[in-house]
């Protein structure tokens, strides 16, 4: 399998990274180099074989589901690069 | 004064409990010598004078009334990775810029519970994503180390290349690190310092900015095994935060030092014995072969037949959870953002902005792969040969096999901006050769530097252990540390 521009440009898209048409072009040749070098997992026969799931086999630890934390809004929106009210302000998105 | 910050962690700690110096004179002692050195090396992002000398204070009144942690009033430097409260936490990335946790890491909550110091945040690859501290949005960190009679600046590996290169120019005691892929191992093979990478769950991932999580863990770079020893046991530990951290006892770490080698078997893999390898790191190889013997263990020759696939397996598994991971970076909530015509292009625009190549280049190939018609072949392909790749260290260790001895890495230090490298993502890659099947195990994996090549740079042995025998690795590690003996690099700074 190999990337061509479109396919550059559709994954960008998807990955929500604006990329100029200079960047996509050198992407696809970086891209594919990497694509040939995992290509070669192709000849491993998986016969049977589970993919992995966790490394080390255990179950999940579960809590009883209690509130543990919160009545920190001023701490959560302190990052933000634009708030309002404890609210995070984004660019409209419904008319 | 400036000796004070030649001790390894041991020496401070006895002199500090023989009261031969406080803590706020080895805190200032390392200010001063982070103020006089980092612009050369480049190694912290961002110095906490104050806040180190509030804790070395808090720390020298702790000892006085009679309350002594195991890191008590020992200054260390922290990865920027590791979120710190009000303190620089940005991964080394543009789009983090400005951001400060209102939270800590359990990792450094846990050292500071022990006593230490926070002398401040070490420059890393952006989102630990790399093998020589190149790709940080701060800017390469010099290697401490430099050829025989060249002056030409090294890389100190990555991505905790801030964290070895501060150890090994004496800008801190020791340092947190962390490894996905060998961003422990390979840059404490590159300084000749010591790191270790525990097994998967000993260390809590909480607050630790997220690249891979099935592959992170947290370790320390240290200038000895007993340093390592000593930082591991306060890092680790179970934490309700993190259902991946594994509730077992934490061990003393340093009482497995100078323990007998009796007994053990040592499994040497024929499949690292890689095409193209230097001859000075097969008689590396040979010589620690050769001491592990001497102490008294058995050498086995094993077979690990996956080995050649774990790196194309880790090249779609990391980067598939790193574009995951990633996605939080939106201009929303914190760091940068970049305004545009509606929110899908102040994504697109933010993200453009705020990434560097090689984090646009991992976040694409892991979209890629896990995008639809893609998953089957790549993703869920790659996650069955992880599979394989453990069934092949379980099948070793089920037959006797205690640990495995191997090169830490394929070369030593290379030179920064290196144009072979730079042109060529893979051929960067390939650094990882030895230390990336640790990571798609679980397993921990301990760099110990071993001695120095031709041209006068460290070259480290690796140990592989079994799951939570962490003891074996310190154990091994330091009857070749005991054997090499200790690295420091010439001072020219």
């Amino acid at each position: 399998m190999s990337v061509d521009l479109a396919t550059v440009k559709r994954v960008a898209r998807l990955a929500r990274i604006a990329v100029t048409e200079e960047d996509a072009n050198r992407m696809v040749g970086e891209l594919n180099g990497i694509i040939n070098f995992v290509e070669q997992l192709s000849e491993v026969d998986v016969t049977g074989v589970e993919p992995m799931t966790s490394v080390t086999p255990m179950d999940m630890r579960k809590r009883a589901d209690n509130v543990t934390d919160g009545d920190k809004a001023a701490d959560i929106v302190v990052n933000a690069p634009s708030t309002d009210h404890n609210f995070f302000l984004v660019p409209k998105v419904v008319e | 004064m400036t000796e004070l910050t030649s001790l390894t962690i041991a020496e401070a700690r006895e002199k500090l409990e023989a009261g031969e110096f406080t803590s706020v004179e080895l805190t200032e002692a390392y200010l001063s010598a982070i103020d006089a050195a980092n612009s050369v090396f480049n190694a912290y992002v961002a110095v906490t004078p104050e806040k180190a000398l509030d804790m070395a204070k808090a720390s020298d009144a702790r000892r006085a009334s009679g309350q002594v942690g195991a890191l008590e009033g020992i200054p260390l430097g922290i990865k920027d990775l590791f979120a710190t409260r009000d303190v620089h936490t940005q991964a080394c990335s543009h789009i983090l810029d400005g951001f400060k946790p209102k939270y800590e890491s359990t990792v450094t909550q846990n050292l500071w519970n022990d006593g230490a110091v926070m002398l401040g945040k070490l420059n890393m690859d952006e989102f630990a994503m790399g093998s020589s501290n190149e790709t940080s949005h701060y800017g390469a960190v010099v290697n401490p180390w430099r050829a025989n009679g060249s002056n030409q600046q090294l890389v100190p590996g990555g991505s905790s290349g801030g964290s070895a290169a501060a150890v090994s120019a004496f800008l801190c005691a020791g340092a947190t690190a962390t490894d996905t892929g060998g961003s422990i191992r390979q840059p404490a093979a590159f300084t000749g310092t010591v790191g270790i990478k525990p097994t998967y769950g000993r260390c809590s991932r909480w607050g630790t900015v997220a690249f891979a999580s099935s592959l992170d863990q947290a370790g320390p770079i240290a200038r000895d095994v007993r340093d390592a020893a000593i930082m591991l046991r306060s890092m680790a530990s179970v934490d309700a935060k993190d259902t991946t951290s594994v509730d077992l006892p934490v061990p003393d770490y340093e009482a497995s030092l100078g323990q007998s080698l009796k007994g053990m078997k040592i499994g040497i893999p024929k499949e690292y014995r890689v095409e193209g390898m230097p001859e000075e790191i097969e008689k590396l190889w040979a010589q620690g072969i050769a001491w592990l013997k001497d102490a008294g263990a058995e050498i086995v020759d094993i077979t690990l037949p996956h080995t050649k696939y774990a790196l194309p397996a880790y090249y779609i598994v990391a980067p598939a959870e790193a574009s995951s991971n990633l996605a939080r970076y939106d201009g929303v909530r914190y760091g940068l953002r970049v305004d545009g015509k509606d929110i899908v292009d102040m994504y697109e625009k933010t993200r453009a902005a705020g990434f560097g190549t090689e984090v646009k280049r991992r976040i694409m190939i892991g979209t890629y792969v896990l995008s639809a018609g893609y998953y089957d072949a790549y993703y869920l392909q790659a996650q069955k040969v992880r599979t394989l790749i453990k069934r092949d260290f379980e099948i070793v260790f089920d037959a006797g096999v205690d640990a495995i001895l191997t090169p830490a890495t394929p070369s030593s230090a290379f030179g920064i901006a290196d144009e072979d490298l730079a042109s060529d993502p893979v051929k960067m890659y390939l650094n990882d050769i030895f230390t990336v099947t640790v990571n798609m195990a679980g397993l921990p994996g301990i760099a110990v530097p071993a001695g120095l090549d031709a041209k006068g740079l460290p070259l480290g042995l690796q140990l592989i252990g079994k799951p939570f025998e962490e003891e074996t690795l310190f154990r091994t590690a330091h009857v070749i540390e005991q054997a090499a003996g200790r690295f420091t690099p010439a001072k020219w700074w």
